[in-house]
């Protein structure tokens, strides 16, 4: 139980936040940073653990989105069977893609741009069909109740979001105690020497990327909630695709803690864009362009694996330190 | 841009802006007439659709040139594409600069420019890494995309040639003077390539990274300049393209995702690395877009390119023209 202490302490002082703070601009940032954290998190299962760098996880946050909100607009589903039924859909969407994918033996360049693919015919045909509203998209109807998953304060939305983020820091802490862990890092190492090994790459990619999605399309049915509104570009939208990448790998990917850090720190930066440029587009997603370059060149590892790195380093040069000062003392 | 001429011809028929389409009532007014299928429509689609699968080839002879050296796709191509769209725009619009003219200062411009993008942003961020070169890359495009957003706005902008409109009769349909000259131009890129490729040392040497890095470096060959040459000429072919397009096409900054999109399908579809196929799948991808945008309408012709893209991949991933995966 002792790794999940860490994660126990986080969420207790993410969740004692609205205590503290009441102001809804406060809260509604952070509701938006814990749901693209949540997004991110189902990007580092397969791309930080797995290794296997998708550029369409919009394709599964559409998915999630889409389909919790056709349900309940188009046939009166409740929210929350609605919400289980876009993750249950997102990790549906996964598997056939992956599946699709692994088999053909698609990796890195072919693989980015295979789920690119996908995510754009996805926002291609959600643009023209009539079950997802076409050019104009859904709007869900307001009903003010915990039953159909929408409260009338924000805090409640961000204990939630809270909650699912919660949820996805454990799965990231299981898979990376487990054998199935240990397996997905092989493979993203070195695919041949893992499957010299007997590991089924082919398998362990297809659940990561099933569960990867799941993930995200939980970001998405969540973000229907809380917005009431799906179309086309903003659930298949490249923007989404990208900060579910960008998170990650800016916080550290393959780290628990990773999409969460990088999630606060990327719409920390968009937000500050935003102040400084008022209306302007353009310069908060030139600002995630240019870190998204300058973390790489500089911090590869990220935030997180520097922060990692530099206490592993601070150890050792302790450990080195008192050597040599009982070095010393003998000499 | 069939949309651009479904417009300017509706002008011409209603005699807004006489004048500009009156010698082109084949292809322009198939274009914006879709009602009546006949042979005649039918043969100025598969036209225009190559006509258009040419630029798409260029766009794609850059891509896949630098996939076949470096192993990666180019996720910063499309923005690149748009900000060579944006300069050619503004060499007419402000110098005055005929497009076909600029071509030849925006191509060693913009070589230039991917030189020193791969020699000192590319390649030392990412230090050999293919995954870190894809995020660098895909990093360069949001970069670039939205630098161009915040500097001219999302506003669409066109020029106004006097020679766009022109068309030339070539027996059985009429041709648009603009795409007839890209068309050319292509064939005379892609020569010109060829040539640099078989005859020059520096093609010699790109040949020889390509085929096996490590020989090449032992050889004496330093590869992060032949890297760097690499995706200069790939960005060179996009200026190129910019100015072949900017006649009859439109400019705003995400205009070139469109193409890049489309040439990441024509360089799957013949070959990763493959310049015959890369030409070839171009022209192919521009009938399928006419034909498939003639008979579903405009989006959904783009979803089934995708589709062909997606089918190629996961069926035959080493292309049709199977160079190696």
């Amino acid at each position: 139980m002792k790794v999940f202490l860490p994660i126990a302490i986080v969420v207790a002082a993410l969740a004692a936040v609205p205590l503290v703070v009441q102001s809804n601009v406060v809260l509604n940032f952070l509701v938006v940073a814990l749901m693209i954290a949540l997004a991110g998190q189902g990007w580092n299962i397969l791309g930080g653990y797995g290794g296997q760098y998708s550029f369409g996880h919009a394709a599964f946050f559409g998915t999630g989105a889409y389909t919790t909100a056709i349900l309940q607009v188009h046939y009166g589903v409740n929210a929350w069977l609605g919400f289980l039924a876009g993750i249950a859909a997102g990790a549906a969407a996964g598997a056939v893609i992956g599946g699709l994918a692994f088999r053909a033996g698609l990796r890195s360049s072919y693989f980015a741009l295979v789920t690119l693919a996908f995510a754009e015919v996805l926002r291609i045909f959600a643009s023209v069909a009539s079950i997802t509203g076409a050019g104009v998209g859904l709007l869900i109807k307001l009903d003010l109740h915990p039953e159909a998953f929408q409260f009338r304060s924000r805090a409640i939305f961000y204990l939630v979001v809270l909650a699912l983020v919660a949820v996805s820091l454990i799965i990231a802490q299981m898979l990376e105690r487990s054998r199935f862990g240990t397996w997905l890092v092989a493979v993203r190492e070195n695919e041949d020497a893992a499957r010299a090994l007997g590991v089924n790459a082919t398998a362990v990619k297809f659940v990561a990327m099933a569960i990867s999605a799941a993930i995200t399309a939980a970001a998405g049915c969540f973000y229907v909630q809380y917005f009431l509104f799906i179309d086309a570009p903003i659930a298949y939208g490249t923007w989404i695709s990208i900060e579910a990448l960008l998170t990650p790998i800016i916080g550290g990917a393959g780290t628990v803690f990773g999409p969460l850090i990088g999630a606060l720190v990327v719409k920390s930066i968009g937000e500050g864009a935003k102040l400084i440029t008022g209306d302007i587009p353009g310069l908060d997603l030139m600002a995630f362009g240019a870190v998204l370059i300058l973390v790489i060149t500089f911090v590869p590892r990220g935030l997180f694996g520097a922060l990692v790195d530099a206490r592993a380093s601070l150890a050792r040069r302790f450990v080195s330190a008192r050597k040599s000062l009982q070095g010393a003392a003998r000499g | 841009m069939r949309r651009r001429l479904r417009r300017r011809c509706y002008e011409a028929w209603t005699g807004k802006a006489i004048g500009r389409c009156d010698a082109a009532p084949g292809c322009l007014r198939s274009a914006c007439n879709d009602a009546v299928l006949s042979a005649p429509i039918l043969i100025s689609a598969i036209v225009n659709g190559l006509l258009t699968g040419s630029v798409y080839a260029l766009v794609a002879l850059g891509l896949t040139l630098i996939y076949g050296v470096l192993h990666i796709i180019n996720f910063a191509h499309g923005a690149l594409l748009s900000a060579a769209l944006f300069a050619a725009f503004f060499a007419y619009q402000k110098a005055g600069i005929d497009p076909y003219l600029a071509a030849f200062l925006l191509a060693p411009a913009f070589f230039g420019c991917g030189y020193f993008l791969q020699r000192y942003v590319i390649g030392p961020a990412a230090r050999g890494d293919e995954r870190a070169m894809l995020l660098v890359t895909l990093g360069l495009a949001v970069l670039i995309e939205n630098a161009l957003l915040y500097a001219f706005r999302a506003d669409t902008r066109t020029i106004d040639l006097p020679y766009a409109f022109k068309t030339v009769d070539v027996a059985f349909t009429f041709v648009a003077v603009p795409r007839l000259i890209s068309f050319a131009v292509v064939f005379v890129v892609a020569l010109a390539l060829w040539l640099i490729m078989t005859l020059t040392d520096t093609g010699k040497a790109i040949r020889a990274v390509a085929r096996e890095k490590l020989g090449a470096e032992l050889a004496g060959i330093d590869v992060a300049h032949i890297y760097a040459m690499t995706f200069g000429i790939g960005t060179a072919c996009v200026a190129i393209a910019a100015c072949l397009l900017i006649p009859t096409y439109y400019v705003n900054p995400s205009a070139g995702n469109a193409f890049v999109l489309v040439a990441f399908t024509i360089v799957v579809l013949g070959g990763m690395g493959s310049v015959p196929g890369a030409l070839c799948g171009g022209l192919v991808i521009g009938v399928v877009e006419s034909l498939g945008g003639f008979f579903f309408g405009e989006s959904l012709g783009q979803a089934g390119i995708f589709l062909i893209f997606i089918a190629v991949l996961l069926l035959r991933p080493r292309g049709l023209f199977g160079a190696s995966a």
